[in-house]
């Protein structure tokens, strides 16, 4: 199983960093950080949670294992006043899929991008651009992909009203 | 990223494909920049039919969000049933009896060469024969008038539950449907004669449409793009879901990476499609088709969950976040043409329009699931 | 009175001419549909035969729209300049021995200049339209006729090797009494003269821009080419003058190789057995259309410069050598 290999090596780096807490269960429960979660209830294999300053290391990592990307979820947790930004990768023969979690904060949601690494990443950092207006530094071309080229809301916040 | 208009220097000019266009397949703009009739760079513009499923998954029950998975990819629209109904019940906890597994994978299977048929006729016509559209049409008639006895629609399927499916399938149905992979096997030698050979065809799309097998894995493609690029993945096999490892399938790959290998794959996989709805209704067993005791308000745990189905598109998936009450917190719809069409632009550039064309048209792109 | 005549004669012609335009697109929809299993135009008249006057008053009744910045006299003149030609090849055209508007005897020269004019007018429409895809369009037009124009001369030209005349009614007048004189079987004159006919027919098709060598309508690429920009009648002639096109072509193909009005059996000839000929190959021309797609264009260029060509000239200089050898 390549998931098992990886996991030594995203250990490495979940934990360095400071940015953001990296909150992700109840409060006041432990902060586990690389899981390996049953395929059967999750839908993944490993789920990985690390500060945003090391998404790029993390999905490179995932790059030299030949991993595919699959989709670039955002999340809203208004409550915590933080976004959520969940990365899908799968495996083409293994069939493994690893989800790297990073937690943002509301006033200043910015990520560096990854579209230099995955092509793919392109349409999906706008995509979550477009929902979230969260902003990928280094994006070449951060412009509305879904809504209208002069859009300047975004619909999936929770605080959005049409 | 700015493309100057009649640019005098490098005679580049900037030509409008769409968003009315008889082959984009929906309403998809592409900004051409071309030299001639070569194609510089294509940048496509997507949104125009984005209704924004995502939000409406967030504002309603999960119940009442089943109508909306038929209306994404309308095509091929039981599939996104299967993935959303799937993640609910991955997130619930919700087992699925096994006749109703059975009749999921028959309805779908069915659901895949309906997709494979009206693709087939859609590409001739964008290559300029309008014959064999009527021919696919014709078979693809019965597998409608089918689904429709069983579901109650003919193409925006709202037949999953929570739990099972929603209606049983009767003796008419699988003698129907018997009938019809006989009459389908039998017309294949004729689609073999009058496309596949014909010599026209296979200038337009042999050696047309290089997508290596990295360019798929960086951009995401699945489905018939990655496998006729030489990768076996099929989530089908890889990543078995409902009760597929019950049954005796191949999954066809070939390595030319051109349209033609994306053609063949489609064309075997109407085959094997037909294998595995025989040997379903060979093996159908007997029993309920709804779990018991679904509550009529589904309130999942907390957290989230992914469930993947392999359309006939490619790998559709869906991202569940619930924080325990009625509504979903987030919905992610992940749609397998989204990747598909992401990489058009790094391979469109270089060719002349015409072989563009056949490339989109290959990558059997349906728009609204797309845009969502 | 002689004037009088062919005034009567040109009037005819352009009936003639528009009624087959009408009813040769019906033919266009019905037979298709005979093969695609469906029944075709059934609403407007029996068996739809009143579609076309439905089509002809529709295009009639739109309103004649230019677009802004194209160049108003070429843009009204092309439609007009399109049909012209069709009709006055059709006026040294024998339809039976006494059946000609006027012979000439350069009649077969005349017919190939006049055909060229009519490529001419398609770039200017296409020009003229201020619209990229118009203008694709009409650079391909001239690539394509061209290229076609050359194979189609060669074997005409072998043709003229064995009948010795441009005279189009002489031409016929040497095939009568059976199929067995018809110059498509002549193979005392070249061994190739099958070929010759079918090299003919292809050539046909490129230059009436039928399918599959239509890239200049190309509707799933450019929308409608050349024409994107007409409305209403402005139309209406690019389509009569195509389809008076597809007459013109298939009436030389039965002149020059299936024996004119000549009867197969050689017992009675007339303008019946001209027309059930040249209705024939129409038929093959609408059959051909629906039956493949579309070619890329450097495929139709390929198969003009690198097939039809060296087999046109193959022809031509075999037709010479065995009419040395035999004469």
């Amino acid at each position: 199983m390549k998931f098992t290999s990886l996991k030594s090596k995203f250990e490495g780096i979940a934990v360095r960093g400071t940015s953001a807490p990296v909150a992700g269960a109840e409060a006041g429960a432990p902060v586990p950080l690389v899981i390996e979660t049953p395929h059967a209830a999750r839908g993944t294999n490993l789920d990985v949670t690390v500060p945003a300053e090391r998404v790029v290391e993390a999905v490179t990592i995932l790059d030299d294992a030949k991993f595919m990307i699959e989709a670039i979820t955002g999340v809203d947790w208004l409550a915590e006043r933080q976004y959520e930004v969940i990365y899908d990768f799968t495996h083409v023969e293994s069939g493994e899929r690893i989800a790297i979690r990073t937690r943002i904060p509301r006033d200043k949601p910015e990520l560096p991008t990854i579209s230099h690494i995955y092509g793919g990443a392109n349409w999906h950092e706008r995509e979550t651009h477009d929902f979230f207006g969260i902003i990928f530094t280094g994006h070449p071309q951060l412009i509305p992909l879904l809504l209208p080229e002069d859009a300047r809301f975004h619909p999936l916040r929770k605080d959005f009203t049409a | 990223m700015s493309i100057e208009a009649q640019s005098v220097l490098n005679e580049t000019f900037v030509l409008n494909l769409g968003p009315q266009h008889p082959a984009t397949h929906g309403v998809l703009r592409i900004k051409l920049t071309m030299d001639g009739e070569y194609i510089m760079d294509a940048d496509p513009v997507i949104g125009y039919g984005h209704r924004m499923h995502e939000k409406m998954g967030e504002n309603r029950s999960y119940a009442k969000f089943l109508p909306n998975t038929g209306r994404m990819d309308y095509v091929a629209a039981l599939f996104n049933g299967h993935g959303y109904v799937g993640a609910v019940e991955r997130l619930a906890g919700i087992t699925v009896p096994e006749r109703a597994e059975y009749i999921r994978v028959i309805t779908s299977e069915l659901n895949r060469v309906s997709s494979h048929l009206l693709w087939l006729g859609a590409f001739l016509v964008d290559l300029g024969g309008f014959t064999p559209l009527l021919y696919c049409f014709d078979d693809r008639e019965q597998i409608l008038d089918l689904l429709e006895s069983v579901t109650g629609s003919r193409l925006t399927f709202c037949y999953y539950r929570f739990g099972g499916v929603s209606n049983d399938i009767d003796e008419d149905f699988v003698a129907g449907t018997r009938k019809f992979i006989t009459r389908l096997r039998s017309r294949m030698p004729m689609y073999d004669a009058f496309v596949t050979k014909n010599i026209i065809f296979r200038k337009r799309v042999e050696g047309i449409g290089h997508i290596s097998a990295e360019t798929c894995r960086k951009y995401g493609a699945t489905g018939p793009v990655i496998r006729g690029s030489g990768v076996a993945y099929d989530v089908r096999k890889v990543e078995p879901y409902s009760v597929y490892s019950k049954f005796n399938f191949d999954v066809p790959v070939f390595h030319e990476c051109d349209c033609m290998a994306r053609y063949k794959v489609r064309v075997e996989e109407m085959i094997q499609s037909m294998r595995i709805i025989e040997q379903a209704l060979d093996s159908l067993p007997t029993g309920p088709v709804m779990a018991e005791k679904v509550p009529r308000t589904l309130k999942p745990a907390k957290g989230d969950c992914y469930y993947n189905v392999e359309s006939a598109r490619g790998s559709f998936g869906v991202r569940v976040v619930s924080d325990g009450s009625e509504n979903a917190y987030r919905l992610k719809l992940r749609s397998p043409c989204f990747s598909n069409m992401s990489l058009f632009r790094e391979c469109s550039e270089g060719m002349l329009l015409p072989d563009a064309l056949a490339l989109l048209g290959s990558l059997d792109l349906v728009i609204p699931d797309i845009d969502r | 009175m002689e004037c009088l005549r062919l005034v009567l004669y040109v009037a005819g012609l352009l009936a003639f001419a528009t009624f087959n335009a009408a009813y040769l697109s019906l033919l266009e929809r019905k037979f298709p549909s005979w093969l695609q299993l469906r029944p075709g135009p059934i609403e407007v008249g029996p068996w739809g035969l009143l579609q076309p006057v439905a089509d002809g008053l529709k295009l009639l009744s739109k309103q004649i729209l230019t677009p802004q910045g194209a160049d108003l006299l070429l843009f009204k003149l092309a439609p007009v300049m399109v049909v012209v030609p069709g009709i006055l090849c059709l006026v040294t055209i024998p339809f039976s021995e006494t059946l000609v508007a006027r012979n000439f005897n350069l009649g077969l020269l005349m017919i190939f200049s006049f055909g060229a004019f009519g490529v001419f007018a398609v770039l200017l429409g296409g020009w003229a339209s201020n619209n990229k895809y118009s203008s694709i369009a009409a650079a391909r037009v001239v690539a394509q006729n061209i290229a076609y124009e050359i194979p189609m001369l060669l074997v005409v030209i072998s043709v003229v090797f064995v009948t010795r005349t441009f005279n189009l009614h002489s031409i016929v007048e040497q095939q009568t009494g059976g199929f067995w004189h018809w110059n498509v079987l002549n193979l005392k004159a070249s061994l190739m003269m099958p070929i010759a006919f079918l090299i003919y027919f292809i050539c046909m098709l490129a230059e009436t821009n039928r399918a599959p060598f239509d890239m200049v309508e190309a509707e799933s690429e450019l929308v409608a080419g050349a024409f994107t920009e007409y409305s209403g009648m402005g139309f209406g002639l690019f389509f009569i003058a195509e389809y008076v096109n597809i007459i013109v072509g298939c009436s030389i193909g039965t002149i020059l190789f299936l024996g004119g009005w000549d009867c197969p059996f050689g017992l009675l000839p007339g303008v019946h057995w001209f027309l059930i000929k040249m209705y024939a190959l129409c038929v093959a021309v609408i059959w051909v259309r629906w039956s493949f797609p579309r070619t890329q264009f450097y495929g139709l260029l390929n198969l003009s410069w690198k097939i039809l060509i060296p087999f046109a000239l193959v022809n031509l200089v075999l037709t010479a050598f065995m009419l040395k050898l035999f004469r």
